[in-house]
């Protein structure tokens, strides 16, 4: 960027964007910390956390049929509802280079599926089709995005050689789609990974999937059916590369939507209901008009949104920088450049794990541990993060050919590796930043006083005029982030979508 | 057919000039080579003939603009796209129609290419991806081919072939090409290119080598 002779004469770390940029970011961090709330308040949080790891290592499998059917629903609404949003994507990436489409699409996925499966609820109560609209629709959003990007880096001289009059549609799957179909295929199954997640935690909300199961099982301190939920879980998404199989997808997806259950009968009054009454602010549902609309908003925006927007910025800049932290620390033990064959399976493993736990169930757990403060949202979300980071950048790492008398171990770390890994790293690591913000505003339903803290309460006591505003707020602080992270993308020349670059694959 | 019309057209490139101004006419009927050293600006002069873009017009671009991922068969198919309606171009791109088979077969067949009905365009030699695109070219069909160094990548009697196979199918041509013996047997008209501009333009019959010399 500033490449002055000064530079050459003596060169300070300190003077190098990327490192600066990490350093303000450490130091706003830092900031953060002294103003959160990070004390552990539990009697014997380690008692606690000793019993659920006996239940780890012993799981208890009384409740096995149960659990084999929750399953059944999670994977039948991720696949339901990641193939709906694959097909809607598409046809969005069509047309995504209008303007308006861009834009109600950053809207849309800016807010968390939980949101949606919260406004869902309210619509068709605990029906399946709340479960599927709240993975789709904002999966539908990402892809999109992700979709039009992948097709503008594909080969477009097949394209200009077309006979003219080809015709859109034609053209779109000749000479566009077929050069970049792996890209979308890779990264459709690394979405599909994740609405496994979503599928698992919408059971918090209600849904007949595996967070449901474990919430109560938790609840009740039975440590050892919680166990057995987790294994299963795990095991399902380690082992999806082998049932996953391209012929099977068909056979899943036209199966999945049998398999969601029947949940409950839509109440139509009440969704319409729902918008024509419960949505619209109390001062102008009263009749107070435009005047009464004034002191509701303010008193909302004064003791809800802004306190609840301070902790959630607090909150994801402590967590992003805990990320790189376990990012950076991770990485090796899957790199080639540090550990043995063996080494790296486990290294492997461990990250797996830690990447397969939605951030959600672990911020979950680690708060009947811990109590409630903002700890166990940090620690959560940067185990979630980070090990999805570390994941990507070892693998790189791996790819990277050392001089044959390179030196080994930390000097290597420190000299040869992370120097040529840490611009992809920050890129990684800045584009998990608006995900990270917007699952620390929905740890806000587990109590901890972000900004899901204040939409569930509104949920709770039915005010959902308040809610739809500070869901509304959500988005677009959560849109602010994300432009502000592209622009130091920009600014930084990182690469602007690092994940569809290299996809995750389990 | 009309005739090919460029009227005092020219190509910038990042504001510098680096073709014309041209002017010239190629008639319904006449098979053209375009000569010259590389970077003369053959190509350019293709691409701004190109943007008359007609319906009866055939490209083979320098580069192929083969998809990688895509069966030959589906390669040569892309060559009617527009005679058919989405629908079913989507069809057989999933499953092949026996009629689209056995047409796209019979165009290999004549440029010896028929075992590779299957592969993937991009598991194949230099010398073949140039004959899939020159079937593409032959399955389009129409009035006016475009192609630029058709032949560069295949032996002699492959050639040859190619050559035929073009100048027989299309009433008009017009072919960049290195070969300048295949040229003059091929060609009816020769237009030399030289610093982005005509330097020659002469029925094949009767340019000479030192005509030809000067040019390189």
């Amino acid at each position: 960027m500033h490449s002055t002779s000064q530079d050459k004469t003596r060169w300070n770390a300190l003077s190098a964007p990327l490192v600066r940029t990490s350093l303000w970011l450490f130091g706003i961090a830092l900031i953060c910390v002294w103003l959160a709330d990070l004390q552990i308040r539990s009697v014997s949080p380690w008692a606690e956390l000793i019993r659920l790891g006996h239940g780890l290592i012993q799981p208890d499998f009384a409740t096995f049929d149960t659990a084999i059917v929750a399953l059944l629903r999670t994977v039948s609404f991720a696949f339901t509802g990641v193939g709906a949003a694959a097909v809607l994507g598409m046809g969005l990436a069509f047309i995504f280079h209008y303007r308006i489409v861009q834009a109600v699409c950053a809207f849309i996925r800016a807010i968390h599926e939980l949101f949606w499966a919260l406004i869902f609820l309210q619509f068709f109560g605990l029906h399946p089709i709340t479960g599927v609209l709240a993975i789709a629709l904002p999966y539908a959003a990402i892809f999109a995005r992700v979709f039009s990007e992948i097709l503008e880096e594909g080969d477009q001289r097949a394209v200009k050689a077309l006979p003219a009059g080809s015709g859109v549609i034609s053209t779109f799957w000749y000479a566009r789609v077929p050069d970049v179909w792996a890209h979308l295929i890779s990264y459709i199954s690394y979405r599909f990974e994740c609405g496994m997640r979503s599928s698992a935690v919408l059971g918090f909300v209600g849904m007949p999937t595996l967070g449901f199961y474990l919430e109560s099982a938790y609840g009740e301190g039975q440590y050892g059916e919680v166990g057995m939920l987790l294994v299963i879980f795990l095991v399902t998404i380690a082992s999806l590369r082998f049932w996953v199989r391209p012929k099977l997808v068909i056979l899943y997806l036209l199966a999945a939507p049998f398999f969601l259950g029947t949940g409950l009968p839509i109440v139509w009054g009440n969704a319409t209901r729902f918008i024509t009454e419960d949505i619209i602010p109390v001062p102008l549902r009263n009749g107070e008009g435009i005047a009464g609309l004034g002191p509701w908003l303010s008193d909302l925006l004064w003791y809800q949104a802004l306190p609840g927007i301070g902790t959630t910025i607090v909150l994801t800049q402590i967590a992003l920088v805990g990320t790189g932290i376990i990012a950076l620390l991770s990485f090796p033990l899957i790199s080639r450049q540090f550990v043995s064959r063996s080494g790296q399976l486990a290294g492997h493993s461990l990250l797996v794990i830690g990447r397969s736990v939605p951030e959600y169930l672990l911020a979950y757990i680690l708060l009947q541990l811990w109590g409630p403060s903002m700890l166990p949202a940090v620690v959560a979300l940067a185990i979630h993060n980070g090990t999805i980071i570390g994941h990507l950048i070892g693998r790189q790492s791996s790819e990277l050919k050392l001089r044959p008398d390179a030196v080994g171990g930390f000097n290597r770390y420190i000299y040869e590796v992370v120097p040529r890994l840490y611009r992809s790293f920050l890129a990684f690591l800045l584009y998990r930043w608006e995900i990270i913000m917007r699952e620390t505003a929905i740890l806000g339903i587990l109590g901890i006083t972000t900004l899901g803290f204040y939409v569930d309460s509104a949920i709770q006591e039915l005010r959902f005029d308040r809610a739809m505003i500070l869901i509304l707020i959500t988005a677009l602080l959560n849109i602010a982030v994300d432009s502000l992270a592209r622009a130091i993308r920009r600014q930084l020349q990182l690469r602007t979508t690092p994940t569809t670059q290299t996809p995750l694959q389990p | 057919m009309s005739a090919l019309i460029l009227d005092q057209a020219y190509a910038n490139f990042g504001g510098t000039t680096v073709l014309g101004p041209i002017d010239l006419i190629i008639k319904p009927g006449e098979h053209v080579a375009l000569v010259g050293r590389s970077g003369a600006g053959k190509s350019t002069l293709l691409s701004l003939l190109l943007d008359r873009r007609r319906r009866d017009m055939a490209l083979i671009p320098q580069n192929l603009g083969l998809v990688d991922t895509l069966s030959v068969f589906h390669n040569v198919y892309m060559g009617q796209l527009p005679m058919h309606s989405g629908a079913y171009n989507l069809i057989n791109l999933i499953r092949p129609f026996r009629r689209q088979i056995l047409a796209v077969t019979a165009v290999l067949e004549q440029l010896d290419m028929l075992p590779t009905l299957w592969t993937r365009a991009g598991e194949l030699s230099g010398g073949q991806r140039q004959r899939v695109a020159v079937a593409r070219s032959l399955f389009q069909g129409g009035d006016v081919l475009l192609a630029d160094e058709p032949v560069s990548a295949l032996d002699g009697p492959r050639s040859e072939a190619v050559m035929q196979a073009l100048t027989t199918q299309y009433t008009t041509t017009i072919i960049a090409m290195h070969d300048l013996d295949l040229a003059r047997r091929y060609a009816s008209r020769l237009i030399g290119i030289q610093n982005g501009t005509i330097a020659l333009d002469l029925p094949s019959h009767s340019v000479s080598s030192h005509d030809l010399d000067a040019l390189y």
